[in-house]
């Protein structure tokens, strides 16, 4: 009787073991993101035509730009999709990541309190209005957390002459993601950089707020240096333990025509605009 | 690996390099901390006594279920009831306390109070319940009565006061949303460690860890000295 | 002194969630007396000192003590002037002095040192003095008890079942000191007992009370010798189960 118990769990575990372990088990891709990507709703309307094209699984790790680099140099994840150009460059050029591929682009906007206190509604300009919100030390609030948005406000003061980070009253240093930004900004009445696509996603819970700079389209968008593109880069095979047979196709879907077509559509029912701009070299090419 | 070799270093160079910076967080978390630990025990502690000593009262059976869930509120939840209460549309928005450190330690004290009221309550019921009744039979008045139960419940108030400080200064995700982590203004060591952290600056991060795991130590060391020493001999 | 009874209880009941505990026609401690109350357990002894010690109020009826009506703000003064020894003695975890000093400090006095000294040598603690309270045996836990509630000089102690886990020479030290003490001072004694023999030995008047009611109440010579009432005798005899 006992016997016949044991043979019948050993024998149950083995089934078990082989059911998981067999043939058909998925192959994992790790995917370190940045919150604006998970935040949109994109990956999740996208991956499912990955998953199934490849037998794969993709773990997405929703992280600030900073950290998904990080993530990428200590071998922690297989693929990384950031917007930080320079720093994309810099991450190729250490030889964390094999090649950057052009993904997607949106654009950043300025936004800010309704009463407009700084006077920069309708400037063509982010530096511009960065100038004069300086000037009348107006309450900016910062991402401050070394992200991508972080990372450009920076090239704005930049661009605008004046120092970036600074510690001064008026400019608030959150260190806090961007709905969290926005959130704070809303309530104290300060004016912040966020890419549009959060805004658009939160601009019901923020009745505070307006758009200053950037106008209401990506069309509309006068200035450049608000244009916020994307990039992949599959991590570099020598870490160890890198799925990068995996990394690459999973680079080469994602700026295939068919699934770049689909990032054009997403958000258009939402928004009545997308979110996200397919920019692959395989798009502009067709 | 190399990253905890890193991250203890780390905290050993900035413990040492007087970091203006990190001592204003430090100060700030202590601060806050300490505040509001302050008030959640003198807003608990006589409240937990009474409680404990009332026994069975109408609306008891309600009430301290109430107060033993209050001790497992989510941080954030209590993060989201105050940012609520002082957001611009919120009841207290007049207040403008919104990011600032009082919020936080609004918001902490609400964390902490269950917990001292809690663990108070439980330690003056654990006594014999005739105790009560012979003090009062020596002649003491309520609160010459709450206040030797007290006394007499010293394990049970320590074990209150560390439990409340240990579940604040280690908490986050509160002080996060009701301080916003603005830096040089409401950024104390746990939003920092998150900050650090989603910027992919693991090891300073852990530095910041160390840094928070030794000053609840030192706390911790303060506060077992004082109970040893109240201790009957 | 006038002569009016230091206890004068009238149609008293006590009721708990619906059950009648006590119920008492009437009943007076005289002033200066050592009352005994015996009876089996439930019988409602124990209600009655709490009663008698203003711990709870009667569901009905009046009690007046020393001509005054009790109700729920009966000053801080008078009730002080009644204490109580439990069966445990409750004891601070603190030393035996810290104890006796425990009464007089609720009121804001500080115990003479040799008042206290005084006390302790009395009851045999003054090597015990700067004890925990948490060390002492059970028969050295009471004598503190004791101690501490007559270093407040009450003008009433009650008594529920102070010596019941006792050995005999802790029991006779008690006893004597609670006589010894009633002589000197005129201080009312009531002294709940399961032991009829320790009523006998020291109190001038004893009760009977069974299931919250006063069977008879008499000179204990007489209760015990020429008991009116047929429960009584029963008891005193021994025949009663409980």
């Amino acid at each position: 009787m006992l016997k016949k118990f044991w043979w019948g769990l050993v024998v149950g575990t083995a089934v078990l073991l082989l059911a998981a372990c067999g043939p058909d088990e998925p192959e994992v891709l790790r995917l370190a993101t940045t919150t604006s990507t998970e935040d949109s709703g994109l990956l999740e309307v996208i991956l499912p035509d990955f998953e199934e094209q490849y037998n794969a699984q993709v773990d997405v790790v929703a992280v600030g730009t900073g950290a998904a680099i990080q993530l990428g140099e200590a071998g922690d994840a297989d693929v990384i999709l950031v917007h930080a150009r320079s720093r994309e460059d810099a991450f190729v050029a250490d030889g964390h990541g094999t090649e950057r591929w052009d993904v997607m682009y949106n654009d950043f906007i300025l936004v800010g309190p309704a009463d407009d206190p700084a006077g920069v509604q309708g400037m063509a300009l982010a530096a511009d209005a960065l100038a004069a919100i300086a000037e009348s030390e107006s309450t900016f609030a910062s991402r401050g957390d070394d992200s991508g948005t972080h990372s450009k406000e920076r090239s704005l003061w930049e661009a605008a002459g004046l120092p970036t980070d600074p510690e001064v009253d008026w400019y608030k240093s959150l260190g806090q993601g961007m709905g969290d930004t926005l959130r704070f900004a809303d309530e104290s009445g300060a004016y912040t950089i966020t890419d549009r696509g959060t805004f658009l996603s939160q601009q019901d819970s923020l009745p505070n707020l307006a758009i200053m700079v950037g106008g209401n389209s990506i069309d509309e968008n006068g200035d450049l240096s608000l244009y916020n593109p994307y990039g992949v880069i599959p991590v570099n095979p020598d870490k160890g333990d890198i799925n990068n047979e995996l990394a690459n196709s999973f680079a080469e879907w994602l700026t295939s025509v068919d699934v770049q077509a689909m990032i054009a559509e997403y958000g258009i029912d939402t928004y009545g605009q997308p979110l996200f701009y397919p920019d692959s070299q395989a798009w502009r090419d067709q | 690996m190399q990253t905890l070799l890193d991250a203890f270093l780390n905290a050993f160079q900035l413990l040492t390099s007087g970091d203006p910076e990190l001592l204003a967080i430090v100060g700030l978390t202590l601060r806050v901390t300490g505040i509001a630990l302050l008030l959640a025990l003198l807003l608990g502690l006589p409240v937990g006594a009474l409680l404990g000593l009332m026994g069975r009262f109408p609306g008891g059976g309600c009430v301290i279920p109430l107060i033993y869930t209050g001790m497992g509120l989510p941080p954030v939840v209590v993060g989201l009831f105050v940012y609520l209460l002082l957001s611009n549309q919120g009841p207290l928005g007049e207040l403008d306390w919104l990011f600032t450190p009082s919020a936080m330690v609004l918001a902490q004290m609400i964390i902490a109070w269950p917990l001292v009221v809690g663990l108070t309550l439980t330690a003056v019921q654990s006594h014999d319940p005739l105790l009560p009744l012979q003090l009062r039979s020596l002649g003491a008045t309520r609160w010459q009565l709450a206040r030797t139960m007290l006394l007499e419940s010293k394990l049970g108030v320590f074990a209150a006061i560390v439990a409340a400080f240990g579940s604040i200064i280690s908490e986050v995700g509160a002080v996060m949303l009701v301080g916003g982590n603005i830096r040089g203004e409401t950024r104390v060591l746990t939003t920092a460690i998150v900050l650090e952290t989603r910027k992919g600056q693991f090891a300073l991060a852990i530095a910041l860890g160390i840094i928070l795991l030794l000053l609840s130590l030192l706390a911790n060391l303060a506060l077992y000295r004082l109970q040893q020493r109240g201790a009957p001999r | 002194m006038s002569n009016q009874p230091i206890f004068a209880l009238n149609q008293v009941k006590k009721v708990y969630d619906g059950r009648t505990v006590l119920n008492l026609a009437e009943l007076t401690v005289h002033r200066g007396e050592i009352l005994a109350l015996v009876g089996p357990s439930g019988a409602g002894k124990s209600t009655l000192l709490r009663l008698l010690n203003f711990l709870e109020p009667a569901s009905r009826g009046t009690v007046r003590f020393d001509g005054e009506m009790v109700t729920a703000d009966l000053d801080l003064a008078q009730r002080r002037r009644v204490t109580t020894v439990f069966q445990r003695p409750l004891l601070l975890q603190r030393s035996v002095r810290a104890n006796l000093r425990y009464g007089p400090g609720l009121r804001g006095q500080k115990l003479p040192p040799a008042v206290e000294d005084e006390w302790l040598e009395r009851l045999g603690l003054m090597p015990l003095a700067d004890q925990a309270a948490p060390k002492l045996s059970a028969g050295e836990a009471q004598r503190v008890a004791l101690a501490r509630a007559l270093v407040t000089q009450p003008d009433v102690l009650l008594l529920d079942e102070p010596t019941a886990n006792l050995d005999p020479s802790n029991v006779r030290i008690i006893e004597s000191i609670i006589e010894a003490e009633n002589q000197r001072s005129g201080m009312t004694v009531v002294l709940v007992t399961h032991n009829i023999f320790q009523a006998r030995r020291i109190a001038h008047r004893t009760a009977l009370l069974w299931a919250g009611e006063l069977i008879e109440v008499a000179e204990t010579e007489q209760f015990f010798n020429r008991p009116v009432r047929e429960e009584t005798a029963a008891f005193v005899r021994g025949d009663t189960v409980y």
